[in-house]
Parts: C-alpha cells; sequence; structure tokens
C-alpha cells in the first residue's frame, strides 16, 4: 500500500530490540488473509509475521479486525483466502483444540473462564493437553494418574504464584471481580507453556495500577520463559511500553507496521487512529 | 465449633487433593461405610430393602450415571430410563445366554453394553445443544421402550413379554430370583453403588472431569485449552451410560425380579433421575446420594402420615407428593442449581465458624 510504513525488521533471520533480547525467526507468517463475513470483509489481505521471542502488537480502532485476526490464528475462523504459515510450513485449517496442541495458548476480549470452576480448577484446564493417563487410571486413581495430578499441580501452582493469585486458589471464578478475572485468564493460558501466546485486550477496562501489574506479568513472561506474545491494545502508553513491533489495522485493512516509534510517527496511522479517542 | 479445619494443615499437592480435606469429615465417611457393610446386613428386613434401601442404592447408581453427563458435562438427557432399559435387557440377555458366568460380571457386561448404546445416541450432542440435545434423548427414550416390546428377541419370545430374571446365586447365596434374601440384595447393591462412586468421584476430580466441566462451562473456552469437544462429550456419554446401565441391571435383575419395559422403564424414570439430581446438586457426587434418599423416602415418609396417620386418600398423597416435587424442582433450578448438596456445603461453612458468625 502506498502510505504503509515499511516492514522495517521483518526479516526472517531475527533482529536484536532496543532493550538488547534476542528475536529469532518467523514463528507465524499470515500471508494475504483475507476474512468475510457473508458481505463484511472483517480482514482485507493482510499480511504480517510474528518472530520467536516477541512481544507484537496489533492496534487499530474498533472494529478493525483486529479480533478477528487472532481468531483466524486460533483456528476459531477460517479465512477464504491467504495462507497461515507456522514455523516454517502451511498450516492446514486446523480446528481450536488442535491450534492449542501446536503451543499456541490465548486470551479473549471477553473474559472466557470456567464460571462453574474454582480458580485452580480453571488454572488446571491449562494443563490438560499435558495430562495423558488414561481413563482406567483415573478411574481408580492409581499411582501414575495421582502423580501425573501432582506433577501438574506443581506447575500451576509456579504459575499461580509468579501471577500473585495465590490468595483466591480455591475461590469460583464467579466471585472475583474483573481485574482478577482477567488475570485468571492469563494464568490458564500460560498453564499451558505456549510458544505463542495472543492477548486480546488484556487490560481492558481496568483501572491504572491493574494495568501496571498486568504489563508487569506480560513482560515478565516474554522475560522469564521466553514466551512470544502478540497482543492486543487500545491503551497507546502501554503498547508503546510493552511491544517491539507494532501492527495496525483500521477496516480490516493493514495501514502500518514497525517498531512503535515509527509507527507512532507515521503520519497515516495517526490520521486513522491515533486522532480517534479511544477508550 | 465442633467443626474446624484450625490446625488441619496440608503439606502435599495430593492432601490438599482429597476428597473429604477434614479429619473429622473422614471420620464420618468411614464410620458411615462400616456402619452401611457391617451392620445394616444384620439389621435389615424385607420392608425397609425393598421400600428404601435397594431402591435408593440403584437410584444413586443412576443419578450418578446421569449426573456425569448432564451435571458434570452439561449435557442434558431425558433417556435415563431408555438406558436403564438397555442395562437391563442386556443383563438379562447375558443372563439367559451364559448361565453359568457370574451374576456380576452380567451385571458390569450390561453397563458396558449401555456405555456403547449411549454413545450412539451421544452423537447428535456434537451438533446440538440444549433444548434440541434434550428432545434428542427424549426420542431415545421412546425410540428404547419401542425397541424391547417390538423386537421378541430381547425377551426371548416370552408369550408375556415380560423379562423375569431367573435364580442366580454367588457363593451359594441366591442374588436374583425370588429366593433373594433382603441382606443380600442390599449388599449386592451396596457394594455396585460404592465403587461406581468411587469411580466417579476419581474420574470427576482428575483431567478427565476438567475436560468435562469445561465443556459444560464455557465449550469455546474448552476447546482453545486443546479440549477435542468430540472425545470429552462422548466420554461423558459413555461413563454415564456405563453406571445408568448397571443401575438398570441392578433394578431389573436384584430389585423386581421381573419387568415390562414401558411400565418399569418409562420416561417418568428419565424425568425422577434428572429429579434427583436437580435437588441433590448437578456436578455433585454427594448431591446423587441426597436427591436420590429424598426422592425415595419423601413418598414413604408422605405415604405414612399421610395415609396411616391423617388417614388421606392415596390419591390425594400421590398428587401432593408431585406437587412438593414440582415445587422443589423450581426452587432449585431458580434459587440453588447445585441443590441439597450445596446446601450442605453452606451449613458446614457457618458450623465451622460457628459459634462467631463473624
Ligand atoms: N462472527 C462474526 N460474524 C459477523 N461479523 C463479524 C463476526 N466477528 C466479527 N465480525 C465483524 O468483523 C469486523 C471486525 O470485528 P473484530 O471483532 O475483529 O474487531 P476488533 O478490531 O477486535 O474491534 P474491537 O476493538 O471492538 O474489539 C466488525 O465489523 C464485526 O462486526
Ligand atoms: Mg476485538
Amino acid at each position: 500500500m502506498m502510505n504503509a510504513v515499511a516492514d522495517t525488521q521483518a526479516s526472517s533471520v531475527g533482529y536484536t530490540t532496543a532493550d538488547g533480547r534476542d528475536i529469532g525467526e518467523v514463528i507465524l507468517d499470515l500471508r494475504n488473509i483475507t476474512l468475510r463475513f457473508g458481505g463484511v470483509e472483517a480482514i482485507k489481505d493482510i499480511s504480517f509475521d510474528i518472530q520467536e521471542g516477541e512481544i507484537r502488537a496489533i492496534i487499530g480502532p474498533n472494529g478493525a479486525g483486529k479480533s478477528s485476526m487472532l481468531n483466524v490464528i486460533s483456528g476459531f475462523y477460517v479465512p477464504q483466502e491467504g495462507e497461515v504459515w507456522f514455523r516454517g510450513k502451511p498450516r492446514p485449517p486446523l480446528k481450536p483444540y488442535q491450534v492449542a496442541q501446536q503451543g499456541i495458548a490465548r486470551t479473549f476480549q471477553n473474559i472466557a473462564l470456567f464460571e462453574g470452576m474454582s480458580v485452580l480448577d480453571n488454572v488446571m484446564t491449562g494443563r490438560l493437553g499435558k495430562m495423558r493417563r488414561g481413563i482406567l487410571a483415573q478411574a481408580l486413581w492409581v499411582g501414575p494418574a495421582r502423580k501425573e495430578e501432582v506433577h501438574n499441580r506443581e506447575a500451576v501452582e509456579r504459575i499461580i504464584d509468579f501471577l500473585e493469585i495465590q490468595a483466591i486458589r480455591k475461590t469460583p471464578v464467579s466471585r472475583l471481580p474483573y481485574g482478577l478475572k482477567k488475570r485468571v485468564e492469563l494464568a490458564r493460558a500460560l498453564a499451558a507453556e505456549p510458544n505463542l501466546l495472543l492477548l486480546d485486550e488484556p487490560m481492558a477496562g481496568m483501572n491504572v495500577e491493574e494495568k501496571e501489574d498486568m504489563s508487569r506479568f506480560i513482560l515478565d513472561v516474554n522475560d522469564e520463559f521466553g514466551t512470544t506474545i502478540a497482543l492486543i491494545e487500545h491503551d497507546m502508553g502501554v503498547v508503546m511500553d510493552l511491544s517491539d513491533r507494532v501492527v495496525v489495522m483500521d477496516y480490516g485493512r493493514k495501514i502500518g507496521d514497525g517498531t512503535p516509534d515509527v509507527v507512532r510517527n507515521d503520519q497515516v496511522v495517526i490520521d486513522a487512529y491515533l486522532g480517534v479517542s479511544h477508550d | 465449633m465442633l467443626y474446624r479445619e484450625a490446625g488441619d494443615f496440608k503439606t502435599s499437592y495430593s492432601l490438599d487433593n482429597q476428597t473429604f480435606p477434614l479429619k473429622l469429615d473422614r471420620i464420618v465417611f468411614y464410620l458411615t461405610l462400616a456402619v452401611a457393610f457391617l451392620v445394616v446386613p444384620l439389621v435389615i428386613n424385607d420392608y425397609w430393602a425393598s421400600a428404601i434401601l435397594v431402591p435408593f442404592l440403584i437410584y444413586a447408581i443412576a443419578a450418578i450415571g446421569l449426573n456425569i453427563l448432564t451435571g458434570y458435562c452439561g449435557q442434558v438427557s431425558l433417556g435415563t430410563g431408555g438406558f436403564m432399559a438397555v442395562g437391563a435387557y442386556a443383563c438379562y440377555k447375558l443372563m439367559t445366554a451364559f448361565p453359568d458366568v457370574s451374576i456380576l460380571l452380567h451385571i458390569v457386561g450390561a453397563g458396558f453394553v449401555t456405555m456403547v448404546v449411549c454413545t450412539v445416541f451421544g452423537l447428535p450432542s456434537l451438533r446440538i445443544k440444549g433444548f434440541y440435545l434434550a428432545v434428542a434423548t427424549l426420542a431415545a427414550q421412546f425410540f428404547l421402550v419401542w425397541l424391547f416390546n417390538k423386537v421378541p428377541w430381547f425377551y426371548n419370545n416370552n408369550a408375556s413379554g415380560q423379562i423375569s430374571a431367573p435364580e442366580r446365586t454367588v457363593f451359594g447365596v441366591p442374588l436374583t430370583g425370588p429366593n433373594t434374601e433382603a441382606w443380600a440384595m442390599y449388599l449386592v447393591c451396596l457394594t455396585f453403588c460404592v465403587a461406581s462412586a468411587f469411580i466417579a468421584r476419581n474420574l470427576t476430580r482428575g483431567s478427565l472431569g476438567r475436560r468435562w466441566m469445561a465443556i459444560r462451562d464455557m465449550d469455546i473456552a474448552a476447546e482453545i485449552i486443546g479440549v477435542n469437544p468430540l472425545t470429552a462429550k462422548l466420554s461423558a456419554f459413555a461413563l454415564s451410560g456405563f453406571f445408568v446401565g448397571i443401575s438398570g441391571a441392578l433394578f431389573f435383575s436384584v430389585y423386581l425380579g421381573a419387568a415390562e419395559v414401558g411400565e418399569s422403564f418409562g420416561i417418568d424414570k428419565s424425568f425422577l433421575v434428572l429429579f434427583m439430581i436437580i435437588i441433590g446438586g448437578l456436578g455433585s457426587i454427594f448431591g446423587c446420594f441426597a436427591g436420590a434418599a429424598f426422592l425415595v423416602v419423601l413418598p414413604v415418609v408422605l405415604k405414612f402420615i399421610g395415609v396411616d396417620i391423617l388417614g388421606w386418600a392415596p390419591d390425594l398423597v400421590a398428587h401432593l407428593r408431585l406437587v412438593i416435587v414440582g415445587g422443589l424442582i423450581m426452587f432449585f433450578l431458580i434459587k440453588e442449581p447445585h441443590g441439597l448438596a450445596q446446601l450442605w456445603r453452606v451449613m458446614k461453612e457457618k458450623l465451622r465458624l460457628w459459634p462467631f458468625p463473624h
């Protein structure tokens, strides 16, 4: 596109960030994705990639198609055109649970927790992909099943400690306030030990303090576990602080792609997005 | 503070995962088991066995089965009566085809046959939900009753169209047939019931149970954490069928002795078991027992008070029972979907703090 910001660092070999982190090769490559709902084109011929170890932001006004993009990645929507390349290979259309099994975890814009279960059980569900004991072993609760449960519980407790939600472990999720629910949802996604973590507006509806906590957690996840993160966020301050590269969408099109600095100073982006106020 | 958890610290994750985390609960549980196995068989008589204890145990197994499907996995079923009939007829066919094999194996075998049938009838759940699934299972109910009436092979071409259980013994003690004694009937049902509860409890606290609950609470989110909805739903139908089949087999062979499918396993059975888990508590094994006990004991108590003491007409009492059950169903569905089990939990929590409520 004419005014698009140049794909500054989208080489597939990797780069080093301003704060000295080494970013690896492309793990997810979206090529010419077009997604239609009936007559509505939610995504129009969009291409961008996500590289190993980076924090990639997707921004854009309401209805720009950001969530739809994540839904394409996680297998909820099958694009009419274009290809998703994962780790150097074109990915056939997969069901969401198959995408999860490939090491891609996510959170939702409208929290999607299991309301009937405790915080601990919710986070434990994140480990389901790693629990393979057969029905018989589970039915009798014999050694291997019990060991598997304890082993996964330990992993989950580490994440519970990490996100500082020890105190609400046994609380039913339905009783939690909004901000904590968002955190529990992150915990559930992290429990799967994903390579790629997709966060759809992880800070929406939070107060300043909660946003700061959440930002810290996201940076720590990326730093300590080396998890690649793609996040959608409206708060520009947060985006500038967190992300290594930013994709800007508007009306289903990509209108910018680059480092936060480059994107922030791009006139097209400013016109389309930054000038418009969002909450 | 009679009931307390102070000083009851958990030092490992497996201890934290016990069925009865509190010591007092554990003691009460083992005492109940000991009384049930060692004392009750000595004192039980025909009336207690056939009016209360045996139906209670059998319905508790059916409720466990339905609760796995509906309470844990969120798939409504109105086919319980039909699936109990599958268990009953499978048991009958096995008993008559292999008279030398132990009746206990026939009952378990009937569970496996029902497992397969229930899984097949669970296939529509992959496409339809809620009300539509309920209607589909209702169709299964009517279809199965029709089938067992229609095809003489199922009742070995009996002139009466009924099935009746021949005498079968274990260690020389008759468990089926007219010579079965109350204590034997009770013990075999108790054993199956305790084993079912043990297995169901283990399944529901482990990873399979979490898969079911994830599907129940939000199937989209379940998929995104890697739960395959197909295997999760069908495994719930399968295990549900297993327990419901066992209960149907026991109901026919040990309890009734002879059965006619429409009468013994009609749509009212489906509703009875469904009401048991609603009143007892959806998604709770304890609730299966509470609900079964309540709905088995209620008519007995009402009859005792209404007919025997107050001298009311029996049909008035029968109608009163329907009104009470209907009212309770509405109350629990609206006010307390987790049923008696939740009321019990709340009461225990209050007791924990008592006498200092704040
Ligand atoms: N399942 C669907 N069926 C029909 N239209 C849809 C569907 N999902 C999204 N859309 C449409 O696609 C467009 C993009 O929606 P999307 O949710 O991806 O936007 P978004 O960028 O995430 O917006 P927001 O900031 O409000 O979350 C919108 O016009 C929306 O109405
Ligand atoms: Mg969105």
